[in-house]
């Protein structure tokens, strides 16, 4: 009975209000299968993020279903939100906390004048990638579709790219002993998925962007709003675009 | 000639030099990943790799898909641009199996993870103080979660 | 939990909290300066003539030989995967400083140091294949590589090519280290290390740490030997050591200078780092007792007359305190660059162990490690004259 019942739903649900590209990846979620998604065309994307500081709440619920999705190991972050508080104009002394990366959200910390606000950070999957340059074997890498990857199978673990990264993007995995970081949730967006983190926020502060599909709407986004990148001086070609981005966050 | 006869130890110790390079060569060839560099400098079996990683997120659409009663209530309300594993957790188990049922969520934790005042948060969004907001009653008692403002 | 492990203070991005490079790699380039060092006090005689050192050539030859097998040790320890080093050969990535470092040091090892070792100890070899017994014969039999010409006309073309290599060397020792402070200087994130005078102060450092530790060794083995220290040799070594010393410490005040000037957005943080965490090791161990004091000593014996003993005693004295100086400046580089955060808004620790693979014991035991190679390599190729001989 439930079969099929879930059997119709799930066809009805199919032609009703999916897109055919949508059907491909609910397929691909409804079999249960841990694979490679054989039609993707790595030449038809150039992957970014956009991410609006005026819609973070600072819920956590980023940092949860990264680590969810990606089993990310205890005390380590691909993704996790900082809370700035930036004070009034004397006192120039910025005051930032991320307490176990914002996973468990933020008790209120009340301040009198200055200005208070969330940045959530994770890789910017750099077109320019200082990490990807030092690697000294070719363990991570820029792919065609415009991510940053790391082969856990070969990476030797000189923890070269975490010194690279200006962002504090990678950790050592404790138990596998190679670099992990930020995979934009390939697995899932090569199946026409969001991203966990985008799959998870509340506000649509955070936004998967696909640049080199002219109908994404990250182009009105960068078109019409001030858009700033993490420590531009770096000059690593950052593609997580931030809007209302302060001047002082680092 | 005289040289030659002289420097013959150098010469062996060229050809010894000469057959480690070869030799290194050799080794290079044979144990180099399969189709290294074809899309930059790394092993193009590592994109499968990654891509092949388990999902635990179903995504809305898989919800959708079953659930068009709760998607319809939903799109009239407030809550309508998020996502049902935005609350409910990473449901990829129940999605393809819906024998595995889904925990519901702890209902006044789960509200005040977004709406317990918080001065970081932006102004524009809905907040309050639990405590003085509700006294104690379970969100639940005034909003329902799939709509949850009065009179909508 | 991790920051309060740590003792973190203000604000560090939360994959920053631990350190990724540990004392070990403390000891790497602390270990390839020794060898660059050694062996450009070796060139001094083969190259540029310099007659007084000729008692030390051999010996900073086989010590250079002993640091550089001990050299990529510590690095392999501190690998996530050891066992999968070799991609580095296989798969070197151009834009890599430290996959290039690789051939860097396969080209030292084995063009330049073993060559040049091979070439100048032929004429030995060949005679203790035919004296000794033993396995020993074997050992020294495979070293000629089958062939025992030992003609005059052979050595002639033997001390030719060692010249040529000994001309290549010079660069090849600079490239050597130079490579290891472009691996630091090159790291554009870390303002700590980001500096183009990071390999020029690496190579001036390795001469003066290499240069101090043949002179130290020198002086014990001829002392363990029960011979007369050549008075007339230690004091052209240590006035080279004066003089690479004071090329050494201008560099790294135009470093401090230059940065406390420009005062750019890392100062402040970097400043009070220097202050606090780095107090001990930078200002108290690297600035005064590692070079202002030998600095003043050597300078001392350059512009007074000692008695030999005094002067032996103060060179001594002063070659112990560099190399102590220049293991704390390889600590204030590696450990130093990763205790602020690259958000200049807080600080971690550095937490030394001491039984684990990259704690203080492994550590200890690669610093020892090169004194047995060293011990091996002296009885393997004498590096002075036997007293059979002598007599």
């Amino acid at each position: 009975m439930s079969t099929n019942r879930r059997e119709f739903l799930t066809e009805c649900g199919k032609y009703l209000f999916l897109t055919s590209a949508a059907t491909a990846a609910l397929d691909f979620v409804i079999d249960g299968k841990a694979e490679a998604a054989p039609n993707y065309m790595m030449t038809d994307h150039w992957w970014a993020m956009t991410i609006d500081i005026e819609k973070c709440i600072g819920c956590g619920n980023c940092v949860r279903a990264c680590a969810e999705e990606n089993n990310v190991p205890v005390g380590f972050f691909r993704t996790w939100v900082e809370r700035y508080y930036v004070p009034d104009f004397p006192s120039t002394k910025v005051e930032v906390d991320s307490p176990n990366g914002g996973k468990d959200g933020f008790p209120d910390q009340p301040h009198t004048g200055g200005k208070s606000f969330f940045v959530p950070k994770m890789c910017n999957h750099c077109s320019d990638s200082p990490c990807v340059q030092v690697c000294p074997v070719g363990a991570t890498f820029e792919t065609p579709d415009g991510l940053v990857l790391v082969d856990e199978k070969y990476c030797i673990g000189c923890r070269y790219c975490v010194q690279a990264c200006p962002y504090g993007c990678r950790y050592i995995h404790p138990e596998k002993n190679t670099v992990d970081k930020c995979t934009l949730c390939y697995h899932r967006i090569s199946k026409q998925l969001e991203p966990a983190c985008c799959e998870a926020c509340p506000t649509g502060c955070r936004k998967l962007a696909d640049l080199k599909d002219p109908k994404d709407p990250v182009h009105e986004f960068l078109r019409v709003n001030s858009i700033q990148v993490l420590k531009p001086h770096m000059a690593t070609g950052a593609k997580a675009y931030y809007r209302g981005l302060d001047g002082a966050v680092r | 000639m005289r040289i030659w006869k002289d420097a013959g130890h150098l010469i062996r110790l060229a050809l010894l030099l000469g057959m480690l390079v070869v030799a290194f060569l050799v080794i290079r060839r044979a144990v180099i990943p399969e189709g290294f560099g074809r899309y930059g400098h790394f092993r193009p079996a590592a994109l499968e790799d990654v891509r092949a990683h388990p999902i635990h997120f179903a995504g809305r659409a898989a919800c959708e898909a079953c659930h068009p009663d709760v998607m319809e209530l939903k799109q009239k309300g407030k809550h309508a641009g998020l996502s049902c594993e935005a609350c409910h957790g990473p449901l990829a188990k129940h999605a393809e199996d819906p024998e595995v049922k889904p925990v519901l969520p702890k209902v006044v934790a789960l509200c005040s993870r977004c709406h317990e005042a918080n001065s970081a948060r932006p102004k524009w969004f809905p907040q309050v103080n639990t405590k003085e907001h509700s006294g104690g009653e379970s969100c639940e008692a005034c909003h329902k979660p799939h709509k949850p403002k009065f009179g909508e | 939990m991790q920051e309060v492990l740590h003792g973190v203070e203000g604000f560090m991005y939360p994959d920053e909290v631990e350190l990724q490079w540990s004392l070990l790699i403390v000891l790497y380039p602390y270990i390839t300066g020794l060898v660059a060092g050694a062996f450009i006090l070796a060139s001094l005689e083969r190259v540029f003539k310099v007659e007084a050192v000729k008692p030390t050539y051999r010996l900073a030859l086989l010590t250079a030989l002993a640091f550089l097998i001990v050299a990529p040790l510590p690095l392999q320890l501190h690998l996530g995967h050891p066992e999968r080093s070799f991609e580095m050969y296989l798969t070197p990535h151009r834009t890599s400083a430290m996959a290039m470092f690789g051939f860097v040091y396969l080209w030292y090892l084995m063009v330049v140091l073993l060559l040049e070792i091979w070439l100048d100890y032929r004429k030995e070899i060949v005679i203790l294949s035919k004296s000794k017994t033993g396995v020993m014969k074997w050992v020294y039999k495979a070293m000629t590589l089958g062939s025992d010409n030992i003609s005059p006309g052979a050595l002639r073309v033997d001390d030719r090519v060692g010249y040529v290599i000994t001309v290549i060397g010079i660069p090849s020792a600079f490239l050597l280290h130079g490579y290891v402070g472009f691996i630091f200087g090159s790291v554009k994130a870390n303002p700590w290390w980001s500096s183009p005078l990071m390999p020029i102060v690496f190579i001036f450092s390795a001469m003066v740490s290499g240069i101090a530790a043949v002179l130290v060794i020198y002086v014990a083995t001829t002392l363990l030997r029960k011979e007369q220290v050549d008075m007339r040799c230690l004091d052209t070594i240590a006035r080279y050591l004066f003089y690479a010393f004071v090329i050494d410490f201008s560099l790294e005040l135009l470093d401090l200078v230059h940065r406390i000037y420009e005062a750019d957005e890392s100062f402040h943080t970097l400043d009070f780092m220097v202050h606090t965490r780095l107090y001990v090791s930078q200002i108290v161990i690297q600035i005064f007792l590692g070079t202002i004091v030998p600095l003043l000593l050597l300078a001392a014996t350059q512009l007074a007359r000692f008695q030999e003993a005094a002067r032996r005693r103060i060179y001594l004295a002063a070659s112990v305190l560099t190399l102590a100086g220049i293991f704390a400046m390889r600590w204030n580089v590696v450990i130093g660059g990763q205790l602020f955060s690259k958000s200049f808004l807080g600080y971690t620790n550095y937490k030394l162990e001491f039984a684990t693979r990259e704690g203080l014991l492994p550590a200890i035991a690669l610093l020892i490690l090169p004194f047995l190679i060293l011990w091996g390599l002296v009885k393997l190729l004498p590096p002075w004259p036997s007293k059979e001989a002598a007599a």
